[in-house]
């Protein structure tokens, strides 16, 4: 049996994801499409160790100016409430201001992931102002309060820079009561075991926060990492992979299939193709089994339409799931 | 066996009810209901236990709740004072007892 990822030799057997699906007479299709995700690409200052698109800086994948107006006009062609623009670090995208300026007007709501790391440097201030301007949410990744595992995810000194952006924004009106300028944190696990319970880590981040830096923000997320790209690499070369696999596997929970994120979800890449997730695009597997460029799309999938899956579903059905 | 503790044996812990199906039912029923969330939250009891497993020095305590802490939201600065407040308690409690070798040795002495 195969295990999860996309290389030969893999170390541990695991059920087939469909399989599991099937056991439990499910089936993994799509509903209402309500959210656009637009990866700019994979260029980014860091190189996380639980990246599933193994972004960094010797990446040159990124989202040309042709591309982003094609993903506009499909944007304008279809109802997204919800555009989710993502990377690699997408502040890097030279052309990400005319992403957002066209992009906004067609989405009654616009949220741009930033490592925040990305948002300090020259140039940064005019894209802050633009995304005030457009009430851009800011998705931040913080994986943790406390610096040295952060920073063993992310690179050293990196909490201590998000820290500093964090008070920005702030300062600049996010995440504070009353202006509408919604700051969003996503924390990953700093390691090969399952996240905390959404609930209870956004109350001990918000506490935190406040206590440790004075800073505040609105909502927090918590999801597993996924076995894949770097994480990947990781979880074999340390030893955890098996027992990762088997964690997961193990924490299938049936009730999270129709809450999963994918089901409302599309995906386009940094090249303008669609994929059911941003798991499948890690792993190039398009949407309906063939690659289709948004300028050629006619008609969305519609409610019923299988999505693609792999072995590294699992991640995203552990727990309380990735919905 | 090479080694007297194997962390797969955690794994088969359910298997002390052998034997002693009642007992042991019951003790799992009470471990399960005390670490639910009630005054203390799930991730402060696990913090506990975390301390607990090193004061009572258990290998299989510390690997489940050492993840059990992650899992719970707790990072490595907690988990590591919390040690700290276990090595305290175990100190203490050896360094206090010099209160009775004290009083024994001033009433034996001149």
């Amino acid at each position: 049996m195969p295990g999860i990822g996309t290389c030969a030799g893999e170390p541990a057997g695991v059920e087939p994801f469909a399989a599991a699906l099937e056991r439990h007479g499910l089936s993994l299709v799509r509903g209402e499409i309500t959210t656009l995700q637009v990866n700019t690409g994979y260029l980014c200052n860091l190189r996380c160790r639980h990246c599933h698109l193994e972004a960094g800086s010797d990446r040159d994948e990124i989202m040309s100016r042709e591309t982003m107006a094609a993903v506009i006009a499909f944007a304008d062609r279809f109802s997204f409430p919800v555009v989710d623009i993502t990377g690699g670090a997408p502040e890097l995208v030279p052309e990400l201001p005319f992403l957002i300026d066209g992009l906004a007007p067609l989405a009654p709501r616009l949220m741009l992931r930033t490592n925040l790391s990305a948002l300090r440097g020259a140039g940064r201030e005019s894209l802050l102002a633009l995304c005030v301007a457009h009430r851009v949410v800011l998705v931040a990744s913080f994986p943790s309060t406390n610096p040295s595992q952060a920073d063993a995810q992310r690179g050293a000194g990196v909490t201590e820079t998000s820290i500093a952006v964090l008070k920005k924004l702030n300062e600049a009106g996010y995440g504070m009561e009353g202006t509408g300028l919604e700051l969003d944190l996503v924390s990953n696990p700093v390691g090969a075991f399952l996240p905390a319970s959404q609930d209870a880590a956004e109350r001990k981040f918000r506490a935190d926060l406040q206590r440790k830096w004075g800073i505040a923000f609105n909502h927090l997320y918590t999801f597993a990492n996924v076995p894949l790209g770097r994480f990947r690499e990781w979880l074999l070369r340390t030893g955890n992979y098996e027992r990762y696999v088997k964690m997961l596997t193990e924490s299938f929970n049936p009730s999270a299939v129709d809450r999963l994120m994918c089901r409302a979800f599309l995906s386009v890449s940094w090249d303008g193709f669609l994929y059911d997730c941003d798991f499948n695009l890690a792993v190039d597997r398009p949407a309906g089994g063939r690659k289709v460029h948004v300028s050629d799309v006619r008609g969305l999938p519609v409610p019923g339409t299988p999505i693609a899956t792999g072995e590294y579903c699992y991640a995203c059905t552990a727990g309380s799931g990735f919905t | 066996m090479e080694t007297y503790y194997d962390p797969a044996d955690l794994g088969t812990f359910s298997e002390i009810g052998k034997d002693a199906p009642e007992l042991a039912k019951k003790f799992f029923d009470y471990y399960a209901e005390v670490f639910k969330e009630g005054e203390l939250t799930e991730r402060e009891k696990a913090l506990i236990a975390l301390a607990v497993a090193h004061a009572v020095q258990c290998p299989y305590c510390i690997d489940a709740y050492t993840r059990a802490s992650l899992e719970k939201g707790s990072n490595l600065a907690e988990m590591t004072e919390a040690v700290h407040v276990a090595a305290a308690i175990r100190g203490g409690a050896s360094l206090v007892h010099g209160v009775q070798m004290r009083k024994i040795a001033e009433k034996l002495s001149m």
